[in-house]
This record gives C-alpha cells, sequence and structure tokens, in this order.
C-alpha cells in the first residue's frame, strides 16, 4: 500500500524547500549600491536651513546614515538604541529625515532626544529613491571613501548594532 | 484596560481550546461519554472569549488608542469610521484574530447544526477544530499580539494603508477568511472519519453542505479581491497570479474538485480515499496560503510586514497538521474500501476526470508560485548556478491553465448527463450532439460579430456556449420528462434544487468565462497626454478632458479629472477619476472613475500632471467585463441553491428519529437500494 504514502512524501519535499526558503531570509533585499559610491546630495540641515550636508564632505571617516521619520513607528523602537550608542561616540551617525515635516520631526528630537551628528532634510524623498529606500528605518554603513559597505533594513535592535553593524565598522576603521 | 481585557480573553481562548483539543478526542477514543460531551460547551465557551478579545481591539481602534502599538500603526484619529473597522484587520496581527474568530464561529455552527450526528463524531470534529484553535491562538499570543502596548502613547496613527481603505477590501478580508477557514470543517469531518475508522457515503453527505458554503464565501472572496483590484490599482486588470491571489486561488481549485467528489462518495460511495485527501489538501492549502502570506518567503504586492520567527512557526504548524494528517491518511486510507464499481465511461469516471484536472491545475499554479523559492533554494544548496531570483508571471499561467480548464470545460457539458455506472457512447454523443454542434456554430460566427476574429476568442466562446447549450438541454429534458400537470413554471420550481443549484453554479462559469474572453479579446484603450479641451476616441465614446481641480477627504487631498463624455456628438455623463495623496503616509492612490453597463465599463484614471495643466489620462472602453463577477456571483448562488435542497433537511431528521428510536445507524446511500438509484439517476 505505498501509494498512500505518496502524498506524505510529495508534501516532505515541499517541506523541505520552505525551510530553506525561510532560511534564506528573503527580506535581506541586496542593495544594488552596496560596495558602489554612496550616490551625492546636497540637503538642507533639518535644524539649521542656512547649512547643507552632503556626502562629499564626510570623506575620510566612517559614519552611518540612518533613514528616519517622525511618522514612523519603528523608528521610535530603534531611537533609545541609537540614542545610547551614539553616546559612546564609535562612529558618527547622520540622519535621513525622509517624507517628513520639519516642525514635527524637530518636536520629535526634542520629545526623545538626538542621537544625529546632523539630519538632512529630505521632504520629497529624492534622495530616498536615490539611495533605494525600501522602508523606515534603514542604516547604511558608509566608508572613508564613501562606499556603502553595509545596508540593514529595519530597527536597529542592540543585538544588531553590536553583532552586524560595529563589527564591521570596527573592520573599516582598521 | 480594555486592551488587557482582549488580551486575557484570547489567553483563556487559548486554554479553552487546549482543552477542546484533548479530551473530547481521548473520549471518543475511549469511549467516555462525558468527556465528549465536553465538546460543544467548551467550543461554543471559546467563541465567547473570541469574540470578546476582537470586539476589545476593534474597540480600541474605533476610540484611536494610540497606546496600542497594532493601532497606532494601522489607524489614525481622522480615518473615517468605517476604515477604523476595517483597521482591525487591516495588519499582519488583526487578521490573525480574525483568522481565529471566523474559526470560532464556524466552530459555533458546527456545535449548532450538529445535532443529529452520533456524539462521537461531534467530539471528533470540535477536537479537531480545536487543536487548529490551539496552533493559531499559540501563533497570535506568542508572535503575533495585537495587544501590545507603545508606551508613551504616540500621538497619532501611522494610519491604515490608503490601498485597503475601500469598501471593497474592508469587506474582502472577512469572505476570504470566512472561506479559508471553512474548510477546515470539511478537514475536521475527513479526519474525524479517519479516526473513527468508518468513511461512508453518510461521511459525505454530513461533510458537503459545509464544504459547498466555505466554497461559496472563497468564490465571493476571491471574486471582490478581483474586483478591488480592478478597480483601485489603477491599471484595470482584474487578476495578476500574484502570489497572494494565487494562494486563494488554490484552496478554491481543490475545493471545487472536493465538492464534486463528495457528490461521488455520497451517491455511490465511491472515491472514499480520494475525497478524504482533497478534504485534506483543500485545508492544507488554505494552512500553506496562510504561510506564504505571513511569512514573506515570497515576495508580493501585497506584502504585509512579516517576520521570519512567524514563518518558522507557521512552517512548523503546517508539518505538524498536515505531516500528521498524511501519516493518519497512509495508515488508515489503505482499508477503506472502494465503494461501487463503475465503467469506464460513466458519470463516476468523467467526475473523476474533472478531479485529476482540477488536483493537476491546483498543482500547476502551486508549482508556479513556489518556483521562486524552489530556484532559490536549489541554488543555496548549489543543484543549480546563481541566477537571479526568477518570477514566473502570468505567460506561465495563462499557458498552463487554459489547456487543462479547457479540457475541464469540456467534462463539464457531459458529466451531468453521463449516468451513474455506466453510460454508453452512443448516447452521450445523441444526447450531446446538438448543444456541441450549435456552441460550434456560435463559436465561429459570433467573434465576426463582435469586431474580429480571433482562435483564443473563439475558443472561449466555444466553451462558454458549450456550456449553456448542455445546461440548457438538460434543464429542458427535465421539465419535458415531469409528468406533473402543473404548469412550466410550476415543474420548473418542482425540480430539486441541488439539480438546480449546480445547473446555475454551471451557467455561471459560463457566464465567467464570456466576460474574460471578450474583454481579453475586445478591450480598447488608450494612454495619452491631455490638455485642457483635448479629446480621444474610444470603443466609440468621445472622451474630453475638462481639466483637474483640487479637492480634499477625510484624511488626503486629491486632484479631481473632470472628463465629459460624448456619444454620437451628445453629451452622455461626466467621469471624475482622482489622485489621492493621503497625509500620513503620503503614498498617491488613483481612483479609477468607472461607468459599470451590464455590457461594458467606460474606465478612466489619471496618471501624472505633465505640466500647464495637462495630464496624461488613461481611457478604457471595457465589454462584458462585469460578467466576470457576475459570473463568479451566480456560482456562489448555485451552491447556496444546493445546499437548501429538502434532501439535507428530511435526512436530518430521520436520522434524528433514527437514533432516537435506538435504531441501527444503516442510512440510504452506503448501500444504495435500486429504489435510490433509479431517483438518482435523474439528479
Amino acid at each position: 500500500m505505498m501509494r498512500f504514502l505518496i502524498p506524505l512524501v510529495v508534501f516532505v519535499v515541499l517541506v523541505g524547500f520552505l525551510w530553506k526558503g525561510l532560511a534564506l531570509n528573503p527580506g535581506e533585499v541586496p542593495t544594488p549600491l552596496l560596495n558602489k559610491p554612496a550616490p551625492a546630495f546636497s540637503l538642507q540641515e533639518l535644524k539649521n536651513t542656512g547649512q547643507k550636508i552632503s556626502p562629499a564632505n564626510l570623506r575620510g571617516k566612517v559614519w552611518l546614515l540612518n533613514v528616519w521619520a517622525s511618522w514612523c513607528v519603528s523608528c521610535r523602537e530603534e531611537h533609545p538604541v541609537l540614542l545610547r550608542f551614539s553616546k559612546t561616540g564609535e562612529v558618527p551617525i547622520y540622519g535621513l529625515n525622509y517624507k517628513d515635516n520639519r516642525a514635527d520631526a524637530m518636536r520629535w528630537l526634542q520629545q526623545f532626544g538626538n542621537p544625529y551628528v546632523v539630519s538632512g532634510f529630505d521632504a520629497d524623498g529624492q534622495v530616498g529613491i536615490d539611495y533605494g529606500v525600501y522602508g523606515v528605518p534603514e542604516t547604511y554603513v558608509i566608508d572613508r571613501d564613501g562606499i556603502i559597505r553595509h545596508k540593514h533594513i529595519g530597527p536597529i535592535t542592540v543585538d544588531v548594532w553590536q553583532n552586524e553593524i560595529m563589527p564591521i565598522v570596527r573592520k573599516l576603521k582598521g | 484596560m480594555i486592551p488587557e481585557i482582549g488580551h486575557f480573553a484570547l489567553i483563556v481562548a487559548l486554554c479553552m481550546a487546549l482543552v477542546q483539543g484533548t479530551l473530547p478526542l481521548v473520549g471518543a477514543a475511549r469511549g467516555i461519554p462525558r468527556w465528549m460531551a465536553l465538546a460543544r460547551p467548551v467550543a461554543q465557551g471559546q467563541f465567547v472569549f473570541v469574540a470578546i478579545s476582537f470586539i476589545c481591539l476593534t474597540y480600541a481602534f474605533i476610540h484611536s488608542d494610540f497606546s496600542v502599538l497594532y493601532v497606532a500603526e494601522h489607524s489614525n484619529a481622522d480615518l473615517p469610521l468605517i476604515y477604523r473597522i476595517a483597521g482591525v484587520w487591516g495588519g499582519h496581527e488583526g487578521s490573525l484574530l480574525l483568522w481565529i474568530l471566523m474559526l470560532t464561529i464556524w466552530m459555533l455552527a458546527v456545535t449548532v447544526f450538529s445535532r443529529h450526528l452520533p456524539e462521537e463524531m461531534v467530539a471528533r470534529v470540535l477536537g479537531v477544530m480545536g487543536l487548529v484553535a490551539v496552533g493559531f491562538n499559540s501563533f497570535i499570543l506568542f508572535t503575533s499580539d495585537p495587544f501590545e502596548r507603545l508606551l508613551p502613547a504616540a500621538a497619532s496613527g501611522q494610519d491604515l494603508n490608503p490601498l485597503l481603505q475601500d469598501p471593497g477590501l474592508a469587506i474582502h478580508p472577512p469572505m476570504l477568511y470566512m472561506g479559508y477557514v471553512g474548510f477546515s470543517v470539511a478537514f475536521a469531518f475527513a479526519i474525524a472519519a479517519l479516526l473513527g475508522g468508518k468513511l461512508d457515503a453518510t461521511w459525505a453527505r454530513w461533510s458537503r453542505p459545509w464544504t459547498t458554503v466555505a466554497w461559496m464565501f472563497l468564490t465571493c472572496g476571491i471574486a471582490l479581491g478581483s474586483w478591488w483590484s480592478y478597480y483601485e490599482l489603477g491599471w484595470g486588470g482584474w487578476w495578476f497570479w500574484d502570489p497572494v491571489e494565487n494562494a486563494s486561488f488554490m484552496p478554491w481549485l481543490v475545493g471545487t474538485a472536493l465538492i464534486h467528489s463528495l457528490a461521488v462518495t455520497e451517491k455511490r460511495g465511491s472515491f472514499k480515499s480520494w475525497t478524504v485527501l482533497l478534504a485534506i489538501f483543500a485545508f492544507s492549502l488554505s494552512l500553506l496560503g496562510t504561510f506564504l502570506v505571513r511569512s514573506g518567503v515570497l515576495t508580493s504586492v501585497h506584502s504585509f510586514a512579516s517576520d521570519p520567527k512567524r514563518g518558522l512557526f507557521i512552517l512548523i504548524f503546517l508539518v505538524v497538521v498536515v505531516g500528521s494528517s498524511l501519516m493518519l491518511y497512509a495508515w488508515r486510507a489503505p482499508k477503506v474500501g472502494l465503494g461501487g464499481s463503475f465503467a469506464l465511461l460513466s458519470r463516476e469516471s468523467l467526475l473523476l476526470a474533472n478531479n485529476v484536472l482540477f488536483t493537476t491545475a491546483a498543482g500547476t499554479v502551486l508549482l508556479g508560485t513556489l518556483a521562486p523559492l524552489i530556484v532559490d533554494a536549489l541554488v543555496a544548496v548549489g543543484i543549480l548556478g546563481p541566477t537571479n531570483k526568477i518570477s514566473v508571471g502570468a505567460p506561465y499561467f495563462n499557458l498552463v491553465f487554459v489547456p487543462i480548464m479547457a479540457v475541464a470545460i469540456f467534462f463539464l457539458g457531459v458529466g451531468p448527463v453521463a449516468k451513474w455506472k455506466k453510460a454508453e457512447l452512443p448516447e452521450l454523443a445523441a444526447r450531446g450532439r446538438w448543444a456541441g454542434i450549435s456552441a460550434v456554430i456560435v463559436a465561429v460566427i459570433m467573434p465576426f460579430l463582435l469586431g474580429h476574429w480571433s482562435w483564443l476568442v473563439s475558443l472561449g466562446i466555444l466553451m462558454a456556449f458549450w456550456i449553456i447549450f448542455t445546461v440548457g438541454h438538460s434543464l429542458w429534458e427535465r421539465l419535458h420528462r415531469s409528468r406533473s400537470d402543473r404548469g412550466w413554471w410550476g415543474r420548473f420550481a418542482g425540480l430539486p434544487k441541488s439539480f438546480l443549484g449546480m445547473q446555475l453554479a454551471h451557467f455561471g462559469v459560463a457566464i465567467f468565462i464570456l466576460g474574460v474572453t471578450v474583454i481579453g479579446g475586445y478591450e480598447t484603450g488608450k494612454d495619452v497626454k491631455m490638455d485642457i479641451g483635448d479629446t480621444v476616441e474610444v470603443g466609440g465614446y468621445t472622451f474630453r478632458f475638462d481639466g483637474v481641480m483640487d479637492t480634499s477627504g477625510p484624511n488626503y487631498q486629491a486632484s479631481r479629472g473632470i472628463i465629459k463624455v460624448f456619444k454620437d456628438g451628445l453629451p452622455v455623463m461626466e467621469l471624475n477619476p482622482e489622485k489621492r495623496v493621503y497625509h500620513v503616509q503620503r503614498q498617491p492612490t488613483t481612483e479609477a472613475a468607472i461607468d459599470s453597463g451590464f455590457f461594458r465599463h467606460l474606465f478612466v484614471a489619471l496618471g501624472e500632471p505633465v505640466g500647464n495643466g495637462s495630464w496624461s489620462v488613461r481611457v478604457y472602453y471595457k465589454p462584458l467585463v462585469s460578467w466576470i463577477w457576475l459570473g463568479c456571483v451566480l456560482m456562489a448562488l448555485g451552491g447556496l441553491l444546493a445546499i437548501s435542497d429538502r434532501r439535507y433537511r428530511t435526512l436530518a431528521r430521520k436520522q434524528r428519529e433514527m437514533l432516537l428510536s435506538g435504531a441501527e445507524q444503516k442510512l440510504p446511500g452506503a448501500h444504495p437500494n435500486p429504489a435510490m438509484t433509479r431517483a438518482e439517476v435523474k439528479s
């Protein structure tokens, strides 16, 4: 009566593929910009409208670009983590305030604290499009030569910071 | 406080599910009446607590309680009330809560409509459903708690995805889930029968109405989803073979096969192991659908927030449920026996052929849906070379799906007129001859009348009219043979409801095919840049663009186009397509303006502004497009008619009387007596 086992066998094979599919973590959308120069931009600073922020001025240091917005609930989740680690001064975090309202964003930083050296104000999301922002929050690790070396999608947790981001930053710093 | 009550109610529900999933099953195995008797009250209690939990979440949405994380993520104070309610199932956590609410509603229905069933059967059915509830309840509580707090509370919510702010989509998920989850009843009946070792015609008769109702909901749910994507996504397609659409379509295909297979098992006692297997498959595919949508293993336009941890949980759950069912099947099915024999050409064999075709169709959809995943996995283990992620699109599905369905449609015409047990080819040919010839004539001529001739259109029309003529023929035969001296209407009304239901559903298939065929062959449309005052001619209508004005809704701003439509130089209507931008998520949505007539839709959507007041505008003339959904509605109504058949009620009564009189349970159907068989040849 082997034929009654056929459905079970087919199912087991199917589960094998599904399990493998899960392990592959498709949430890790590869960015086409990985190991490519970070797209240039020149944005008004969020607080100081007279100042501009541009990656070209950050050549020579390893830095993080963190995409955030006041309307983003997950950003509030990662905010305390960023705040805590920004104080160690190991790596400067620059913000990209994405598709936001200036007043809301300022109030947000006032209320929850500011982990960013400065934030660029990307009201229409044009810079976000250049970087291929997939969802907020996102974080890019950019090296001394202005090359994107890593991209993290979703909120940064203590674990992600210590075991994913910092090892790369330390390696880049040599 | 309210969210905590909701959370607590869910925990109570889980405890009750644990009781329901164990004691009645053990009771049924060991013959302990008191344990079996627990099934009904516990299931009802579980419904009450899940309902409380659901109401609590709805309350948090209505009152915009942004201290609840899920509410803050999916609602906003400016959101109109109906979408604040629909927001409850606008995300992952809430839609799972809806899933489990549906499951308990089905359980409640089983407790109410199972008075005539033996206690053992009820205990087993509810026990199996209880186990399913344990799985989903713990999934919610351990990985996707909708009541999680956000402290301090958010000042305002992140808003519901603008695409979901639509009446069609507000009712689409409940309908679809009702169907998905409804197959759990057929599944529970199948497992109960395997456990009890009693797989017979009686079992088929019990599970048939449940399957049909679930199938009806699923049909409506899929149709609603298709209708929504037609008018909301702005490019006027009605089906995209998107993984999430496929996830709902596979259970439908298998469910359709199951309905037909159950008919054979009920009437003739055949196909028992096959029917059980289909019942297991239908529910497994519902679970698989949930896995695909919720785990994010496949990317889709529907992509909800996905999380690999959740994916792993569902996968384990899937393995436990499906794996154990299939093991039980492999163990018990060999002892089931074959049932009534039938000839190579008979209604049984034709139904079997149709079932195989439907299952194959579901298999090809499954393969196409999982292909990207399978390729990735093969690349990962090094069997295939590294390639890019592949995506299997509409061309694949149309190529494999249409031929399979064409053959199935042919059998659809023949099956209902073939005799049970043994049919004669000459007789079948004689009965189908006129329908076949007429359908061919219509298929050759009609495309010319519609505009231009093409093979695909001709084939579609052939299939549709083959169904219409065979349905008409068998109705006419029935009416003609009826010896009743009542008038034609009286005779018509006297036909069995299950027969009429079948014919109506099949007629719905024909209407659906006509819609699909004609829209595929004769749709015309233009994508043009229009200045103010420009006109464009599509499908015999002239569309004049009179500019765009700004307008606003409760939580969005919109540009509303003004388009005047003329026919033969006379103004007939004004269409107002909108381009909306919602305040919170800043995501633009397209609200097409559709003038829906019975024979055609005029479809206008705004593209992008291209400067100086001119816009890109999409204008379509879509003949018969509404027939696609009309066909689905007719199929569902056919199902409704079939379950209203008198025989389910009279049988239920007879069974109850028999049980009361303590008679041995031997029911007609298991061993059909000659009188019964004669009656059934007609149905």
